[in-house]
């Protein structure tokens, strides 16, 4: 075999080994979100939660999947059939793809020297193991543009439905995501700048000595908001405001088809919790200096953990914001903040 | 390089087959027995008076709209943004100013003309 179709054929087994387990962390990461949503919404409020099956509930997940594969699939009549069925495999796909280019620890070189320095991802004469699934260097303008597409899966469930409930909520979403999008994007340009990057495990590199959330606190904070309410979470989750919208843009989906609206939902929060460790705090970066650096991926999983249980309090802390002011908020208030956190930046690191 | 995509091609073609499964093969496996009043959209359990094809407030046209405008200048601020701090320097930073400033007046344009407003 020829050296080139040796390289594609490593770089093929490599991806799909990575896929399975990115694939399969993120499953269960949604099965226990789930169950961590309820304990800790049941704990805030005095309840005890699901405690049924298994310890502590432990084994409530696996019930409910059982429950979600057995239930029976009713749809209603009239409805697009192609694009009804394509909305929530479109939702699972693209939360699950985005992932693909986050990084969870710095590159290990096998076989060959490490490139000198603590910013080096270089690796000669040997095989550089990259701890994402896809090294790009475009990395964060892939999970932008990927994580727009489930905005298409939204409008396109609710709308393919043909039921008025639905169509309200995915226009009601729709419009949110992408207002809330744009602040994300002048939110990241923060790090972007600071970084010269927009390779992931480079703008991680670069924050060895100081963690960009302390040089850009505003941008850590419209980052995190907007991620709210990319995720559809409270007090931006108007799109299912179950008092008046029933179940928003997946009223009329049951059984698995609502699962993966649902898995999206969560993988999306996993990943946005995940970009927000990648760009402000550090991504494996130790917390304290004296912690081992060789724990990685712990510090990573920690951090996003603590995000995760920030997105849950956060939930029962706020109410739920009115229509006219959410999308208010994102115009009015998140994307001048956004142009000014920019310009101050882009001043600072200019003349740095 | 198009060989870095590679993985992400491979990815991309384990997920896709992954969610026709999910999809497609999964409500295979429940039961079936579709009923008239099973295949009604749900309105709160009436009868559906009319169609759910219709039309809807225009102001989430304006709001697309707005938003192709701002997101494509924040996409043209990501090239710039990277290259910043190795190249650009004080002469990039005073070109983005003004393209900025532009953007902001944009902004005030259409928050002034009552295009952000819902009523």
């Amino acid at each position: 075999m020829s050296a080139a179709a040796t390289s594609v054929l490593l770089a093929v087994v490599v991806a799909v080994v990575k896929g399975v387990l990115i694939i399969f962390v993120l499953m269960t990461a949604f099965a226990y979100l789930t169950l961590a949503e309820r304990k800790v919404s049941a704990r805030i409020q005095l309840r005890y939660g699901p405690n049924r099956v298994g310890p502590f509930g432990f084994l409530q997940p696996l019930a409910d999947g059982v429950k979600l594969f057995t239930k029976e699939v009713t749809a209603p009549e009239g409805r697009d059939r192609f694009l009804y069925l394509l909305a929530p495999a479109l939702a699972a796909c693209a939360a699950m793809l985005a992932f693909s280019v986050i990084p969870i620890n710095q590159t290990i070189c096998i076989g060959g020297t490490h490139g000198a320095g603590p910013l080096s991802a270089s690796c000669p004469g040997g095989y550089p193991l990259h701890w994402d699934l896809a090294h790009l260097n475009i990395g964060l303008l892939f999970i932008l543009a990927i994580t727009s597409l489930g905005v298409y899966s939204i409008f396109l469930g609710g709308w393919a439905s043909n039921s008025k409930y639905p169509l309200l909520g995915a226009l009601r979403s729709s419009a949110q995501l992408i207002s809330y999008e744009m602040a994300v994007s002048f939110a990241l340009l923060g790090p972007v700048l600071l970084a010269g990057s927009l390779n992931l495990e480079t703008v991680v590199n670069q924050q060895h000595s100081l963690w960009f959330v302390f040089l850009q606190p505003m941008g850590f904070l419209l980052y995190f908001t907007g991620a709210l309410a990319e995720t559809n979470r409270l007090p931006f989750d108007l799109p299912e405001a179950e008092a008046e919208l029933v179940a928003g843009y997946h009223t009329e989906y049951t059984g698995m088809h609502f699962g993966l609206f649902f898995m999206a939902e969560y993988i999306n929060m996993v990943t946005v919790c995940s970009i927000a460790t990648v760009m402000f705090l550090g991504g494996w970066m130790a917390p304290f200096f004296f912690l081992p650096t060789w724990l990685g991926p712990i510090w990573f999983v920690g951090k996003v953990v603590l995000l995760l249980l920030l997105m849950m309090w956060v939930r029962w802390t706020f109410p739920r914001l009115r229509y006219d002011r959410l999308m208010q908020f994102g115009w009015k208030v998140l994307l001048p903040l956004g142009l000014a956190n920019l310009m101050l930046t882009s001043v600072f690191v200019a003349l740095h | 390089m198009l060989f870095d995509y590679l993985p992400v091609l491979t990815f991309l073609v384990m997920i896709v087959l992954l969610g026709i499964a999910l999809t497609v093969l999964i409500p295979l496996v429940g039961p079936r027995k579709p009923t008239k009043a099973k295949g009604l959209p749900y309105e709160c359990g009436i009868v559906p008076a009319e169609t759910a094809r219709r039309r809807f407030s225009v102001t989430f046209y304006l709001t697309a709209m707005l938003f192709i405008v701002f997101d494509v200048e924040a996409i043209f601020l990501y090239p710039w943004a990277v290259l910043l701090r190795s190249t650009l320097h004080v002469f990039g930073l005073i070109e983005m100013v003004i393209f900025v400033a532009l953007i902001a007046v944009a902004l005030a344009y259409v928050w002034r003309k009552g295009a952000l407003e819902w009523d």
